[in-house]
């Protein structure tokens, strides 16, 4: 792709608009991100998304900022993330500022809260549709699919039925990774 | 210093939350509700329960809210950029490391057993707001009184168009909240 002035523009819009529409925490925005740039554009392919995921539920600070950070790094190096964090940060700031001003009358607007409830069932249905996309790029690979399977469903269990810290299961499904994928990946002209 | 004093509060935050979301919370608790003192415990659930009704991280909402009340619109910038600060200089240096080395067989072995599990945490995070949406009172209790039906439509005509007919999600996602506005105030 052309990185011309065009470009930039399509990128600043693309996260703030992703942005304005995060409700619900930082994998509501990868969902809408992958829908986006993987699916939609094409800039990035479905593996790089997931590895965007590990590194930024693992680093410090808001996973959305995170992500959107490495999208920006990837397709643009560093002005492509001063792009992508601002236009990140943009849309919850510009809200928050209007409704510091005044926000207790919203809370309790019957219509505010119809229009919010009616969005969190849209939403859920987004990340239901994403969360199936991904599951079947991970178990493409017949050779790995019976140990991802268990990987995927482990860290699902562990998350929502007994409330284990993820990042617990980060750590536990690198460590798995490392064991069980050993000859798995890395090209040979990489490894000298 | 108070701006200053702002951004190194936010800067703490961001650079000890790790987990995102609500693992956050206690963080800004202690540095906006106990040790400054900039926000009462009052004002501090305020800005919790809109973090949860307006989009963005519930950080960078409450650097907005406290930036705000405390040094006005650029109080308010300041403590942003003080949160997100720590992410952009860790992201620099995970990426580069992430640029160089992702074909190396070791990473590429820890990448590997990562993926599958990172889409379980997605799908936990997924299943929450579906169960959040369906239930009015948020548990898995299947009354008639307690199902949002009209929710479970919403959902499932949102799930189709996006899914067969790869409609731009935004579009779904107001298309939604307008049907919501019009069906909750009326009934």
């Amino acid at each position: 792709m052309k990185r011309d002035f065009r470009f930039y523009i399509k990128l600043f819009i693309s996260c703030f608009e992703l942005s304005a529409f995060t409700f619900g925490g930082g994998y509501v925005m990868i969902s809408l991100m992958r829908k986006k740039f993987v699916e939609k554009l094409g800039w990035l392919n479905e593996e790089e998304m997931l590895d965007f995921t590990v590194i930024a539920q693992s680093s410090p600070g808001a996973i959305a900022i995170n992500t959107t950070l490495l999208l920006g790094f990837r397709l643009a190096g560093i002005p492509g993330a001063i792009i992508t964090v601002f236009a990140t940060v943009l849309p919850p700031f510009l809200i928050i500022y209007a409704l510091s001003f005044g926000y207790s009358a919203l809370q309790y607007n019957a219509v505010f809260q119809g229009v919010m409830r009616g969005m969190q069932a849209g939403v859920a249905a987004v990340i239901t549709d994403v969360v199936i996309g991904m599951a079947k790029s991970v178990l493409k690979n017949r050779a790995k699919a019976v140990i991802s399977l268990v990987l995927m469903i482990g860290a699902f269990a562990a998350v929502s039925l007994f409330s284990v810290n993820p990042m617990l299961v980060i750590a536990f499904a690198a460590v798995s990774g490392l064991l069980l994928f050993r000859d798995e990946s890395g090209e040979k002209e990489d490894r000298k | 210093m108070i701006f200053l004093q702002l951004f190194w509060s936010f800067f703490q935050i961001g650079l000890f939350s790790i987990g995102g979301g609500y693992a956050a919370l206690p963080l800004i608790k202690e540095q906006i509700v106990e040790l400054n003192q900039w926000l009462t415990q009052a004002e501090y659930n305020d800005i919790i329960t809109i973090s949860q009704m307006t989009p963005g991280p519930i950080s960078i909402n409450a650097a907005t809210f406290v930036g705000t009340k405390i040094g006005g619109a650029l109080g308010a910038v300041i403590a942003t950029v003080g949160f997100v600060m720590p992410s952009v200089i860790i992201i620099s240096i995970l990426y580069a490391v992430y640029k160089r080395y992702r074909k190396l067989s070791a990473l590429g072995s820890v990448l590997a057993g990562l993926r599958p599990a990172v889409v379980g945490l997605i799908a936990s995070a997924g299943v929450a707001m579906v169960i959040s949406s369906f239930f009015k009172d948020g548990t898995v209790a299947f009354r008639t009184d307690n199902m949002d039906f009209f929710a479970i439509i919403v959902f499932a005509a949102c799930f189709y168009t996006i899914w067969k007919h790869k409609v731009n999600p935004i579009l779904v996602i107001s298309a939604a909240g307008v049907a919501g506005g019009v069906f909750y105030s009326v009934f």
